[in-house]
């Protein structure tokens, strides 16, 4: 996780993405969703998505990890095009088993959690280890004890997920995605099911695997987070990336007329850029 | 009417008949248990094939008189030089029947497990089957059990059926009893009372089960996707 951090500030360069987007193309029937989508993530890397509902954000994070079929395009995982892609204008699935393989290395934590509820706490964290990784039992409680101290559960390990309020079962869902040890997370609106309070103990743990140097892709509504931890924050609207860059510079400078548009509007609904944004 | 005499008479005959209608009823259900899993399973199968198949098997079954059946697999066979003891058809015809009706509550109570309880599962690289397994069977049991439940009550009064295809049921003895002393009321009463001793004890023990299944570990869904 060191050398994942030090990756981070050397990102810049033209080291190999993780994850890479290279124009893809989705509908639903007859809606595009996702129009020429090209986006790379690079080790150590946090990319925030916004952008407003309808925009394709969810869709096109849930493609990394094949949730989504793709109509069109190339997804490359560690350099090597993964799922359903063209090889010498043949298209190619990939069997079952290499799409497993490929999901057990991305974690991902969905809005409404998605726990498995007649499991404990610790039931949920093993599961995959233990039926996918094939750990030992023993193992697996041991790294899983490792991942509910990052997210503050430790001493909920025996208690059920409808136990907990909604902070602690996303918490518990981030440490079912970690005790896999992925190279990279998925955070599709974490927060927007959670009541106001319980937030902000979700973010600060979404932070501290930021400063650990985990890869991470967040679509999110939570501005503040976005502007402090991300290390490229993505603009979409209209199933296409709109723009991108630096917090920095997309919250203060944005080029495109429809980014300031949805950043105005997000903003003067919190009462200025100091109130943390609500979830809308 | 009734005189002691006569039930002594009679009850050997008609318990003997109550222990086949018990066996044939035990037999078919778990039977129809594996097969309409297997069967609820491949009707929301990611093939084809299966899917039609197993559709095209539980309209036919459920389309069609439980009676004919059993007389297909006793009488019609045989032309095609399968030739079944009565007990066999019998289970065969309940099991398969009842195949049909279970696979169509496996496949609701897997469906009404929430589309995300399976996302959580690929997510972490789990197989399909895995899944089905770990995740969503030990969640759709939850919801399954009471019609199952039912099911199993009524299969008791439904092998009676077999009798149809000379089985010395509970159900065929107390014919056969009836028509020889004509003591009809004394014998179909008694066949009555046996049945339902069976099927009383049977419903309290699917109570017992429902009761023991920790309704509070359903899935909560929460919230809904952006």
């Amino acid at each position: 996780m060191n050398d994942a951090a030090e990756v981070a500030v050397v990102s810049g360069s033209d080291a190999q993405p993780i994850v890479q987007l290279e124009r893809i193309w989705k509908s639903f029937g007859r809606l595009e969703v996702l129009t020429d989508v090209s986006l790379s993530v690079q080790k150590g890397e946090v990319v925030c998505i916004i952008g407003p509902s309808g925009a394709g954000k969810s869709t096109m994070l849930r493609c990394i990890n094949h949730l989504e079929n793709i109509d069109d395009g190339t997804i490359h995982f560690e350099g090597k095009p993964v799922y359903r892609y063209k090889q010498n204008g043949r298209v190619v699935v990939d069997p079952d088993s290499r799409i497993e393989a490929i999901r057990a290395q991305i974690g991902m934590v969905f809005q409404s959690f998605n726990l498995f509820p007649h499991l404990t706490v610790l039931g949920n964290v093993i599961e995959a280890p233990v039926h996918v990784l094939r750990e030992p039992i023993a193992k697996a409680r041991e790294r899983a004890m490792v991942v509910l101290g990052k997210v503050g559960l430790v001493e909920k390990a025996q208690a059920y997920p409808h136990q907990l309020s909604g902070g602690q079962q996303q918490r518990v869902a981030i440490a079912r995605a970690l005790a896999m040890n992925p190279k990279v997370m998925l955070f599709d609106e974490a927060t927007s099911a959670l009541d106001p309070e319980l937030v902000g103990e979700v973010l600060r743990v979404m932070r501290q695997l930021a400063r650990e140097g985990m890869t991470m892709v967040v679509v999110t509504h939570e501005m503040d987070f976005a502007r402090d931890v991300a290390d490229r924050v993505v603009f979409m609207a209209d199933g296409a990336i709109v723009e991108q860059g630096p917090p920095e510079v997309l919250f203060t400078a944005p080029r495109s007329p429809r980014t300031r548009q949805f950043l105005h509007s997000i903003l003067n609904r919190n009462g200025g850029p100091e109130e943390p944004s609500p979830v809308p | 009417m009734f005189s002691l005499d006569d039930m002594i008479q009679f009850l050997p005959s008609l318990l003997h008949g109550a222990l086949l209608t018990i066996a044939v009823s035990l037999l078919a259900f778990a039977l129809a248990m594996v097969c309409g899993l297997l069967t609820g399973i491949a009707r929301i199968s990611r093939l084809w094939p299966l899917r039609a198949v197993s559709a095209v098997y539980i309209q036919f079954i459920r389309g069609t008189p439980l009676l004919l059946q059993l007389f297909f697999i006793y009488y019609v066979l045989p032309y095609g030089g399968i030739v079944l003891s009565p007990f066999v058809s019998g289970v065969l015809g309940l099991a398969l029947n009842y195949t049909a009706y279970m696979a169509e509550v496996f496949r609701s109570g897997i469906q009404a497990i929430p589309k995300g309880q399976w996302e959580a599962g690929a997510s972490v690289g789990m197989s399909r089957r895995l899944m089905l397994r770990r995740i969503i069977l030990p969640q759709a049991v939850r919801i399954i059990v009471p019609s199952i439940g039912n099911f199993f009550v009524s299969i008791f009064k439904d092998s009676a059926l077999v009798s149809v295809i000379t089985m010395r049921d509970l159900m065929f003895s107390g014919q056969l009893l009836a028509s020889a002393t004509y003591k009809h009321f004394e014998i179909f009463a008694m066949v009555a009372a046996i049945y339902f001793l069976i099927s009383y004890p049977t419903a309290k023990f699917v109570e017992w089960i429902e009761a023991r299944i920790d309704v509070t570990r359903r899935p909560v869904v929460i919230g809904m996707r952006g």
